[in-house]
Order: structure tokens, then sequence, then C-alpha cells
């Protein structure tokens, strides 16, 4: 909403330089998104053309001679067809900043010779002066502007343009905007006059308006004006709808933007002799039902949108835009001017649905009051009459079937006191209420009832008053403190306890977090995902998503980390560790999606010598597992890997994790075809981890072991197994002897001189009695029972 | 041989192996061989058994006291040849101190999970806790339950990703637009008091540039309770901005519509650059808006099941985004989400 400082001030005396006023306006939560400063012209004066003679040369131009006051004048050239003696112009002088005509670029106005004839400066278009687009003729000066005076005095202006909440419907006009600005300055507001002579016939028998829906139409007020010539509107009306951002039209269309910029009331003005039988009524659409509006779109209704018709056809879309067909033109010498109040949120759906949004819409929709409509009505005959030469007719027609009542708040201390935390003078409250146009009548010994002006749609309880005083009197002023009380008992959050701890343990184990997007599109999911399992349940899809690449609700973030590590790739070999915690969303039937706390991690590269350079081993399936590993480590927890296949991981190289004998996650290195797919040109292994299936292994507290006080035997044992025996299969089968206390893999070998087909297995193993100190004889008992056990299991022999 | 001629001949023997040792493992080697168990000097104890008592106790004596000449010969060496090798180390064998150390893996934290963080660490602090709740709610939720109704003009506020699920001709279900949806879950399951933050990804249907993501990560606080006025509500957020942005901080409100709260405010803080005087990053106002907040309408506790003649409450929200941006001075938003190691590995 576009206010020129110039017009509020017709309503309120502006007191405050407009940066001071601005940012008080703000504090109290009207925002003055920008301030616009219209009009810093140099060099540029009110001239009056006091010659016009032809240019030699060519016949389009002419040489118009202006008056710049003190006794000065100065010849240019001119090829606007519009320029007269007589008028005052806009005179740009060398040296003047101004835009150029044609390309709209900022230029200094120059010296030059025109077709052989020397221009002394210019005279100016509204485009050149960046006040508006039109270019094809200069802009006339009303005929009192002083000759010789800065532009910026006569045109300049400064305009607020703010950036208004929807609570407050009643701010979309600039009286509104005056009522606060009287407000927070302790000034008075000026209303407009809607006092005009009723010299026409009673409107009675020659128009009628019937409300077929009062529940979408609570008031109509409809008036007519006759006898009007429809013509420019005045100078001044011009330059304010331009400066607040409209384009003027005529003196009908224009006077009905100009109230409704000025008291926030959109009005419609139909050609009343257009209208069958002159009588308007507002109902319901029939479904199917079709209409072209003024702007020349076609649109077909449905029986939930309101509409404006005469006896035969329809003329508007209520609240929205009004119809071809009953438009004024330059022709209508009468018109029936509608000033009424529509449902706002039945506004709102219709203008959605037909993708019509408007300055009348945008105010409907956000509830206007129904006292307003007889008040701006008035105010646009009254301009008619002043403007347009019209005659009103005696009387208006008032439909009002939804009469809404007075709003009457009762507000007490006590309620002051514990919403804003400190008491207020009732002075204070009632000097606050009183400017903003409320009615404050103190009830002994406590309370206020407060009275609520029409226009605040918005206020209609205790706390609505409260936020009226505090905005007012300035959050600032109120002091601050601290929250006391008991504070409430600790609610465990396990699950997010988990992710933070995964997170700080990947982070631990080097790798670099990243966050990618929620939503994906179907071809990333194509390619990590079997096609079977998108098509048994299909990701949930977004009806409105912003790009094709962000449509569906993602079930896994294979493609995330993919994506991500291949846009990293800087053409080296580099180690990039990456990981994303983020949930996955897994469709349930009618209800909201499962949202599953997932961490995923992917390694690729080679790991760095001792100098940083990646010429280590590429990273495969174990910098994977070394990682996860880390991670369960940190969680003090232990998980089996079981050779599995999965769909983007390389068979052979694929684990299923488990904890607790729980699947909980996968990891593998990529399949070649897929790490394709994302063009990245190198191995890459990944993991992914389900903590909601994780967190019931997950312990927070640690239960302490004795530490034996006898001395721990170390060995190592090799043996030879058959290659497709897992090691860890071995180890389980070491560690499953008592005097065990622990053992790991220290070494794999095959080739000479082990046979095809074999491989040695060796383990370092820490012998360990909880109540004595193992003899050599011990150990040795039970070494030997090792070996027969991996012999009866896995075929195992001792490594000689 | 006569027993004195063979301690003296072990010793001069002892004392030339002695002097030849000249690292420690040859000293070990020549104290294994004369002082060990099977040392020389033993042998030569052993061999005393054929000689008479009045000899053995003369020859023992005498052993006994080569012994101790050659443990302290052997001490002193050992010592010179420690100091000797230290010497060589600081002379010969200096480390390059400017060459690094072999390289270990180096991982961090996003910048917004950095900053979320430090919000909820400092949140925690005065008492208030996490929960969290579905990325993907109901409209019940979102709009409804916060006194935003279908067809109001508030949902113009958060532009909407909607689901693509219908049910009674509608779509009920969407991408949250903010995590204030919570506060409602929260409500309906716990008794006051209440003191929480729910953190978590918001989503908007929204174009992005450089001060808007379509994703973003929001905090929400929410404090409900006897005696909660708007003065705690300013005094924690205060604490809270200057906890975030330094204690030297001009911490303004002014007054904000949000339909869930009655009175609304914006919280701000002076702007870096121009700490108040009015410049292009703050829109000449000063200030720098950090979150929204206000008191919690009184229906929406009534709604909880509360009375709201008796408990009163606060609540504010915030975008982790913005505060991290404001924080490490980033210049665009679209950063955070590109994930360009690049950019992540600076914080
Ligand atoms: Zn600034």
């Amino acid at each position: 909403m576009r206010v020129p400082l110039r017009w509020l001030s017709e309503y309120v005396d502006l007191v405050l330089e407009p940066e001071e006023l601005a940012r008080r306006l703000t504090t109290a939560g009207v925002e003055v998104g920008e301030i616009i400063t219209a009009g810093d012209w140099q060099n540029i004066v009110v001239g009056e053309v006091v010659k016009l003679d032809k240019h030699p040369n060519a016949d389009r131009l002419t040489l118009p001679t202006v008056d710049i006051g003190g006794g000065e004048r100065r010849q240019v050239v001119c090829g606007a067809p519009n320029i007269a003696v007589g008028q005052k112009i806009a005179y740009a002088a060398v040296g003047a900043r101004l835009l150029d005509g044609h390309s709209g670029d900022a230029m200094v106005l120059r010296k030059a010779k025109i077709r052989g004839v020397e221009s002394q400066g210019m005279v100016c278009s509204e485009k050149e002066l960046g006040l508006g687009e039109a270019h094809e003729g200069i802009l006339v000066l009303s005929p009192e502007a002083p000759v010789g005076a800065p532009l910026s005095e006569v045109l300049g202006d400064t305009v607020f343009d703010f950036d208004l909440t929807p609570n407050r419907p009643d701010l979309f006009s600039i009286i509104g905007i005056a009522r606060e600005v009287a407000a927070l300055t302790g000034q008075k507001v000026r209303d407009p006059s809607i006092q005009y002579e009723e010299k026409g016939p009673a409107v009675k028998g020659r128009a009628k308006v019937t409300v077929a829906d009062p529940d979408l139409c609570p008031r109509y007020v409809g008036a007519l004006i006759e006898g009007l010539k429809i013509g420019p509107s005045p100078d001044w009306m011009q330059e304010r709808l331009t400066a607040a951002g409209l384009r003027p039209i005529n003196n009908i269309v224009d006077i009905t933007n100009y109230v409704m910029l000025e008291m926030g009331q959109p009005l419609h003005a139909f050609d009343y002799d257009r209208l069958a039988e002159h009588h308007i009524i507002v109902r319901r659409a029939e479904a199917g039902e079709k209409m072209e509006l003024i702007d020349g779109s076609k649109h077909t209704f449905t029986n939930e949108m309101l509409l404006i018709t005469d006896a035969d056809r329809s003329v508007a879309v209520a609240g929205v835009m009004g119809g071809f067909d009953s438009e004024v033109t330059e022709d209508t010498t009468a018109v029936l001017l509608e000033a009424a109040n529509f449902n706002g949120p039945n506004i709102r759906r219709t203008s959605n649905a037909l993708k019509v949004r408007t300055d009348a819409s945008t105010r409907f929709e956000k509830g206007l009051s129904q006292h307003l409509p007889p008040v701006a009505a008035a105010r646009a005959i009254k301009l008619m009459v002043d403007h347009a030469g019209g005659k009103a007719a005696t009387g208006v027609l008032d439909k009002n079937p939804g009469k809404a009542k007075e709003g009457r708040v009762t507000v007490t201390m006590e309620r002051i006191v514990r919403v804003l935390g400190i008491e207020l003078s009732t002075k204070r409250i009632r000097e606050i209420l009183t400017a903003l146009g409320f009615g404050a009548r103190w009830m002994p010994p406590d309370r206020f009832v407060v009275r609520v002006p029409y226009w605040r749609t918005d206020v209609s309880i205790a706390d609505d008053v409260i936020e009226e005083i505090a905005r007012i009197e300035g959050y600032d002023q109120l002091p601050t403190s601290q929250l006391r009380g008991q504070i409430p008992e600790l609610v465990p959050q396990p699950r997010r306890d988990l992710r933070e701890r995964v997170r700080d343990a990947l982070v631990d184990a080097g790798m670099q977090e990243i966050i990618t997007y929620s939503l994906t599109d179907l071809e990333s999911l194509r390619k990590v995902l079997p096609k079977e399992e998108l098509a048994a349940a299909p990701p949930l899809r977004v009806s409105n998503p912003l790009s094709r690449q962000w449509e569906y609700a993602r079930t896994t973030l294979r493609h995330a980390l993919l994506d991500t590590l291949a846009s990293n790739l800087r053409g080296d070999q580099s180690l990039i560790s990456l990981f994303e915690m983020a949930r996955v969303y897994l469709p349930r039937e009618d209800d909201l999606p499962n949202e599953v706390e997932m961490a995923f991690g992917v390694v690729s590269g080679r790991e760095p010598d001792r100098w940083g350079r990646p010429t280590g081993e590429p990273a495969n399936f174990y910098a994977a597992k070394s990682r996860l590993d880390h991670v369960f480590a940190a969680l003090r927890i232990t998980a089996d890997y079981r050779e599995a296949t999965a769909s983007a991981y390389l068979p052979g190289r694929t684990a299923e994790v488990f904890v607790g004998g729980v699947r909980v996650g996968l990891i593998g290195e990529v399949h070649p075809r897929v790490v394709e797919s994302f063009d990245i040109g190198r191995e890459v292994a990944m993991f992914e981890v389900d903590l909601d299936a994780l967190l019931p292994h997950v312990s927070e507290i640690v239960h302490f072991q004795p530490v034996s006080a006898y001395p721990a035997v170390e060995e190592d044992l090799a043996i030879v197994v058959a290659k497709d025996v897992a090691a860890g299969r071995a180890l389980e089968l070491i560690r499953a002897s008592k005097l065990v206390a622990s053992a790991s893999v220290f070494d794999v070998y095959s080739g000479d001189p082990i046979a095809a087909g074999k491989k040695s297995l060796a383990f370092a193993i820490s012998y360990q009695a909880e109540g004595k100190t193992l003899s050599d004889a011990d150990v040795a008992k039970e070494r030997r029972r090792i070996v027969e056990r991996l012999q009866r299991e896995l075929g195992a022999e001792l490594r000689a | 041989m006569a027993p004195d001629t063979d301690i003296q001949q072990l010793e001069a023997s002892a004392l030339e192996g002695l002097d030849a040792a000249s690292d420690i493992a040859a000293l070990e080697e020549w104290r294994v061989a004369y002082l060990g168990r099977k040392g020389r000097l033993t042998g030569l104890l052993r061999g005393l058994a054929s000689l008479s008592i009045e000899e053995r106790r003369t020859v023992g004596r005498a052993a006994n006291e080569l012994k101790d000449r050659l443990e302290e010969a052997h001490e002193a060496r050992r010592h010179a040849v420690e100091e000797a090798r230290v010497e060589q180390v600081i002379v010969g064998e200096r480390r390059d101190v400017t060459l690094p150390g072999p390289p270990l893996p180096r991982g961090r934290l996003h910048p917004i999970t950095q900053t979320m963080r430090d919000i909820v660490a400092s949140l925690s602090g005065m008492g208030f806790q996490v929960a969290e709740g579905p990325e993907i709610e109901w409209d019940r939720y979102n709009f409804e339950a916060l006194r935003i109704p279908q067809d109001h003009p508030a949902r113009d506020m958060w532009d909407t990703l909607w689901i693509d699920y219908e049910k009674d001709g509608r779509r009920p279900m969407l991408m949250r637009t903010h995590t204030s949806p919570n506060q409602i879950r929260v409500m309906e399951q716990r008794e006051p008091p209440i003191r929480i933050i729910v953190p978590g990804k918001c989503y908007r249907f929204e174009a992005t540039d450089a001060t808007h993501e379509w994703m973003l990560t929001q905090v929400e606080g929410l404090a409900v309770d006897e005696g909660i006025s708007l003065t705690d509500l300013k005094g924690t957020l205060a604490e809270f901005a200057r906890q975030m942005f330094g204690r030297d901080r001009k911490v303004g409100f002014r007054c904000d519509y949000f339909p869930f709260v009655e009175p609304g405010m914006e919280c701000r803080i002076d702007c870096f650059h121009c700490r108040g005087d009015g410049c292009r990053t703050c829109h000449q106002s000063g200030w720098i808006e950090i979150l929204g907040a206000g008191m919690v309408h009184p229906e929406i506790l009534a709604n909880a099941g509360y009375d709201p003649e008796r408990y009163t409450g606060f609540a504010f929200g915030m975008g982790v985004e913005r505060i991290a941006m404001l924080r490490y001075g980033v210049d665009d938003i679209r950063h955070f989400y590109s994930n360009d190691l690049r950019f992540l590995r600076q914080f």
C-alpha cells in the first residue's frame, strides 16, 4: 500500500520528519517497508510556454519559448504534440538529471543542437521525470503552479510503501494510516467531507437492489448519480492516484479508486442505462455460468461464487472485478454506484479459484466493516457531484440484512497487568484508546468498557485492546523480567539424544555433515531404489511443487549423498566423506507418513599419505565400515555385518548391519552402474542406519565391569580355511571360549604357500581368567579346545 | 690361577668392554655378560667352592667390591652414553618444526546444525526442553488450531506446499510451514507449566533468492504457566539475543501480527553495520529483525483445555538460517543447502 505524504497530510498534520514518522509507525506494527522520495529533481523548474514557433527543418518539432521566472526566457526544441502556449510545464536546464524518454536510463541533460537548432534545455514528459510511463506528450502542470519554482516544491513527494498485516484491513486506506499517525503523534484526524446535495429525484422506483444471498453479502448500498460528464478527473486527483501507484482512467473510475484508497472501501460504478430493469441482484452463480470481465478475461463460475447481476445477466464478480458489459464508457451519463460488504473468506476463495486478485478482492478478503459502505458511498457521490457534473438522486438503496452490532469489550486492570506485566495509569490508557478512536469508559473500581470503532474489525477481546495500549505506548517502554516459577519436569528425548550422539561420532570419524532438500524427483529415487519398492510404496507427492526437481518426499537419502558427492568432485582423488542426518517419509494409508530418522554416509577417494596427498588405497567397503564402527563404538554397542544384497549396492561387497539381532542398516560399495548414473568417476562406499530401529539397543548408562586382577596371556593363532569362510565366524568361535578376554583379526593372507582356494587368518588372542593367574598348561589346553572347535565347525587347519 | 689375579683380569676386561659399549643395547649386553645371573662375575664366585673358608671370605669380599665398582662404572657409562645420545639428537637430528604432522581426518558439523545447537543450548539454560514434531503435518495443526482457518488472508503469510492427498474434497496434509503446530501437539498432551522449544525443518512454497529458501529450519519456543507476562517474554528474548549475538547488543521490540499470539511482536537487534544509525543492510531502520513472538492467544489456551484466565504464555519462532547468516556474515541463504564443501569447511 503506497501512501503519498502530501495526500496523507490532508487528514492529519505531519509533525515529524518522514524517517522518524516511518520509524514510529513501524514500531507500532504499521510497517513502512520503503520510503520512496519521488521528485528529487535538480535544475528543473516550473516554466510557462509564452511563444511557440515552427522548427525550420522539421515538421514534427516546435520551438517553444519558456518563461522560467526572474525575467529569463529559454528557447527549446520540443517534439510533443500536446504543447501549447499558456501551459505550465516542467523545464529542465542543461545539467539536470533525467531519465531517457525511450530507454528509461538515467542521464544528464547536455547542450544539443536538434536538426540544426540549439535547444536551451528541454520540456519534460512524465517518463523523463520518473513520474510515470507516459512519454507521448509533455507533462502539463496545474495552472496555479508558480513560474520559476523548483519542480520538487510543486510535484515532489515522499511516499511510504507499507507492508501491512492481514488483520488490519482498515489500514489499507489513507485515512486508516492517518488515524495511526494521529494516535502516535498526538494530532487530530480531519475526516474528508461526505456532504452533498441530493438534487435528483428519489432513487426508489428508479433502481432496485435485491440481495438473494445475505450470508455472502451482509450489506449493499446502491446510489444513483445522473447527469455525468465523463472526462479526465481533476489534476490533483490524477496526481494522487499516480503517486499511489494507480493509473488515472476517467473521472468516474478515478473517483471510485480514489475513495477506495482514501477510505479502504472498494466501490464499483455500473453504467445505469446498461443495467436491465435497473435492477441489481446479488446472488450465487449457477454452476457453469460464464462472464467476460473488464480486463477481457473470461471465466466460468461455481455455485459457491457470488455474482452481481441485473435482471438479465451477470454484471460483476462480487468484490473481485466488474463485467465488460456494464463498464462505464465515454457515453455513460448515469451510474449506479455499489458500496457493499462481502464475506471475506468467500471472496478470497473466489479470487484464488479464478486467479484474479484485485485491489478490491485483497481488501474484501480481510473482512471490512459493514458500517463503511454508506460512508464511502457518500464520499464518492460528493466527488462525482463536485468533479463529474453529477446530480445525486435523493436517498440511497441500503440493504443491510446482516446488521453487525457495535463492538464492546470489557478490559480489567487485572488483565492488563496479567498480560503486560506492568500497571499503566487509567489516564494513559484512556488517552491511547481515545486517540485511536476507541471509546473508553471507566467503570470503578477496576475496569474499562471499551467501545470499538467500526473500522477496527480486528478487535474483539480484551487482549486485542491490551495490544493497542502496548503498541502505542511502545513495547520498548515496557520493562523486562525473567521467567520465574517452576521449571517443568524433564521429558526425556532419547530419539534426539541418539541422533546428536551419532552426529558427533560421525564428525569425530572425520566426516563432513551436509543438509540436503527433503523433496526430490522420481528420477533420482529410481536410480537408487528398486522399481518394485517404488511401485509398492510410492513416495508422497507434493501437489504444487516449486519445480519437478522437488516433487516427492524422499524415502531414502542415497541419491542426495551421491549428488552432493558428485557436485564436490574437483578432478583429483581427495578423500571426501560426507554424512547427513535426516528423516525419510514412509507413506501410510490415510495418515501422516512414518518419519524415520536416518543417518547416511558416503566415502570416496584415496586415503591421504603422511603429507595429506591422496595417494593411499581407494576408500572401499572397509573405509565405510571403519566409520560406521566408530559410531557403534561411541554408542558402546557391537554390530554384526552379514553379507547381503541391496539395490544400488554392489553384490559381494554389501552387508546388512544388525544390532541386538535387529537389522538397523546397510553398508557397501555403491554399484558401478549407480555411480555412473550420478556422474561420479570413482568408487564410492556408502552406509545407512535407521536410528529408530537402533534406538531400543542403545543405552545411555554404562555398566561397570571389574578389571581382572590377574594377568592376561597374549598369543597369536593362525589357521587356514576355505576362502569363503568369514573371519567373523572364526572370531565368534574363538570368543565363545570363557578364557578368551578378547580376540581380533590381524592378518588375512592367500597365495603361496597357502593352497589355492584357501586363505590364512591370523588372530591375536588374549586369555584371562577371573579368579586366578593362568598357567602355560591352562592356556595350552584352552588353545587346543579352540583349534578343535575351529576344525570341527569351519574345517580349519592350524597353520604350520 | 690365583683368585686375586682372576679378579684383576676380570676387572680389566670388564672396564675395557664397558668403554667399547657405545649405545644402550651394547651396554645391556655388557651388563648381562658381566653382572647377569649367568655372567662372568657370578661364574667367578661359583669357582670359589674349591677354596678354603678363609680364602673364600677374602676373595668373596673382593668380588663383591668389584661388583659394586662395575655397577657404578656401568651406571656412569650408561649416563654418558645417554647424554651423548641426547646431544646427538639435539645437534644432528632436529625436527623441522614447520613441517606438518601426518593428517588426521577432520569432520565438521553443518553451520545450521552448529547454530541450532547454540540456540538450543542458550534456551535450555533458561529451562526450555526440546520437543520435536512431524515435518509433514495436518492442516488442522499447521493452520486451523493456530487460528488460521480455511480462506483466512493470514494464510498468505505461509505459502504452502500441499501433499497430493485428498479427503472429503480437501487437501488436509501439507509440508509444515512453521514449527508452531508442535505447540498445539504439546499442549494437547501436557499440563502447565510448559517450557519447550521445537527445532526442525519447515517448508514454504517460495521462490528462492538471496534471502529466501523453500526449505528452512526453525526453532519455536513456548512457555505457559501462571503469571507469565509480556515483560517475561521481552526478558527471555533479550537474554537470548545477547547470548547469541553478544552482550553489548541493543535489543528492541516492535508490534507485529501472528494469528496465534496477542499481543504480537517482532524482536530486533541493532544493525551490525551501522549500530543503529540506518544503512542499506537494515533498510535504514537501524534494526535487524531476528524473530517473531507474542503472548499466546487466549483462544489457543482455551482450546488446549487450559483456563485462559489462570494461565498465560508466550511463544516465539525464529529462522535458524537467518540467525546463522547474521552471525557468520553469510550473504546468500542458498549457500546452506547447496553443500559446497568450500563453503561448509569454513565453519
Ligand atoms: Zn544498518
